[in-house]
């Protein structure tokens, strides 16, 4: 890890307007440096996925910044497309595409956005596909596959971009208990060759293992952050205290 | 028994045979065919366009900024709900009526004329069909597509678009039968269709069983055979489905 930079969050907020305004985020700021995992925790309602979903503006925030790479992305001016290109998604319900098989979910985008030849991106898709395990499953659709392999095919789907961050919104909330675990052996295996992660999640034992930093969210704020060995074990915040003592 | 066959055979040589009445009907199945298909054609086009613009005027208006863009699609999109309003709020018949009669006064091929209204009017229930379509299509599709790097347009291309012709071709094939049974009021501005042909054959003859049980048993062949090949079609779709 190093300290440079990648995302630069400053004084975020984002009302939802529909009838009686809900401040989902109410100002958060923090960085986030080029290789770190950060792993966003707190209970439902508390603004993590919406501040996730607002680093690659599918939320447009009401009001601050979100600098990637040194480009304030939250000015109308930016091509947010071409930025999108560097931050890979990953959804708690999958999205993978349901009418393409698994190699041309994988594919399509670099084919279509013209940064890979067809050859090109389907090799380097087979590649993704023998790490994670899911070689024979590149002419399978979507529904013929069990929840865990979906969500890893929609991690290699994302890969398939070279993105420099990856953002995982809560990934293995849809799944089966049995299934989480293979889906996270991805995710720490991304961790470990360096990927710079923004991990939405209620795994808090993956939030221990593989975390540089978490943050504790509640009422679209930052509340509390810090190594996970801090916030785990000696967390100051009352509500990051009432938090864990209710989960752990 | 044999007098009825007798009167029936008489009745048919009367309607059909004598002054080869037969091309009525075959001359006015022709233009009815021509009508739909055109109509067709003209109602998806319509219609595609308005669901395009009503559902991407929808999708968009999160986090919109007030800009003179915004503003003239505002419009445009208030111009398509008016559409759907009047064209779904009025018979067909008055809306042919008024194109054949007031805005297209000085025309004489009333064949293009009830093509041009019969494709307005199906274009309205396209759009609805369409729009409905594109709304089916879980949002988590569309911001995939968005996260991946893909714009807007190019989202709806390569990731919508495909999922939403395979949900809806059924539905237009259907809006295509009701088409066809609907243009048989282009009689009204004197366009020889099908039906009126039947009706031109009784005003000669005064036997009007035949003709209407004539034309009855064609419409019922057509839709028939259309339902058959919007069923296979739909079978092909499910097989697909993966």
């Amino acid at each position: 890890m190093t300290t440079e930079t990648i995302i630069q969050v400053r004084d975020l907020k984002k009302v939802f307007d529909t009838g009686n305004k809900i401040h989902a985020l109410a100002g958060v700021s923090t960085d986030i440096h080029r290789g770190e995992v950060v792993v966003v925790i707190g209970p439902s309602g508390s603004g993590k996925s919406t501040f996730l979903r607002c680093l690659n503006l599918l939320e447009i925030p009401t009001s601050g910044t979100v600098t990637f790479e040194g480009v304030d992305i939250t000015d109308p001016k930016v091509n947010i497309n071409l930025h999108r290109q560097k931050m890979g998604m990953v959804f708690q319900h999958f999205n993978l595409f349901p009418n393409m098989t698994v190699l041309t979910n994988m594919t399509v985008a670099p084919v279509k956005l013209k940064l890979k030849t067809k050859e090109a991106a389907e090799a380097q898709a087979k590649q993704l596909l023998t790490r994670v395990g899911l070689a024979d499953r590149a002419d399978a659709y979507p529904n013929q596959l069990s929840g865990g392999q979906k969500q890893r095919i929609a991690i290699v789907r994302a890969l398939c971009m070279e993105p420099e961050v990856m953002l995982f919104d809560e990934p293995t909330s849809a799944l089966d208990p049995e299934m989480v675990g293979e889906v996270l052996e991805v995710m720490k295996a991304l961790a470990n060759e360096g990927m710079t992660m923004v991990v939405v999640t209620h795994e808090m034992g993956f939030a221990r293992e593989v975390g540089d930093r978490v943050i504790f969210m509640d009422g679209g704020q930052i509340l509390e952050e810090g190594t996970p060995y801090t916030i785990f074990n000696h967390p100051r915040n009352p509500r990051t205290q009432e938090f864990l003592a209710k989960i752990l | 028994m044999q007098a009825w066959f007798e009167k029936l055979k008489a009745d048919f040589i009367l309607n059909f045979v004598q002054g080869n009445r037969w091309r009525y009907l075959l001359n006015g199945l022709g233009t009815t065919l021509v009508i739909t298909l055109l109509a067709c054609l003209l109602g998806v086009a319509i219609g595609v366009v308005i669901a395009m613009v009503r559902s991407t005027y929808d999708k968009t208006a999160d986090g919109a900024r007030k800009t003179l863009g915004r503003r003239l699609f505002g419009i445009a999109n208030g111009f398509c709900r008016l559409y759907l309003t009047v064209l779904r709020g009025t018979p067909v018949v008055v809306q042919l009526m008024i194109i054949y009669f007031v805005i297209f006064a000085s025309s004489d091929n009333g064949t293009l004329v009830a093509a041009l209204a019969f494709g307005l009017n199906s274009g309205a229930y396209v759009a609805e069909i369409v729009r409905g379509g594109i709304m089916s299509i879980d949002n988590g599709q569309f911001e995939a597509g968005r996260s991946l790097g893909f714009n807007y347009v190019q989202t709806m291309r390569f990731i919508v678009i495909p999922q939403v012709i395979k949900n809806v071709l059924p539905s237009l094939a259907n809006e295509f039968i009701a088409l066809l049974k609907e243009t048989s009021v282009a009689g009204y501005v004197a366009v020889a269709d099908l039906t009126k042909g039947a009706d031109i054959i009784r005003s000669r003859t005064y036997s009007p069983f035949l003709p209407l049980i004539a034309i009855a048993l064609i419409y019922l062949a057509l839709v028939m055979f259309f339902t058959k090949l919007v069923g296979i079609l739909e079978r092909r779709l499910r097989n697909s489905d993966h």
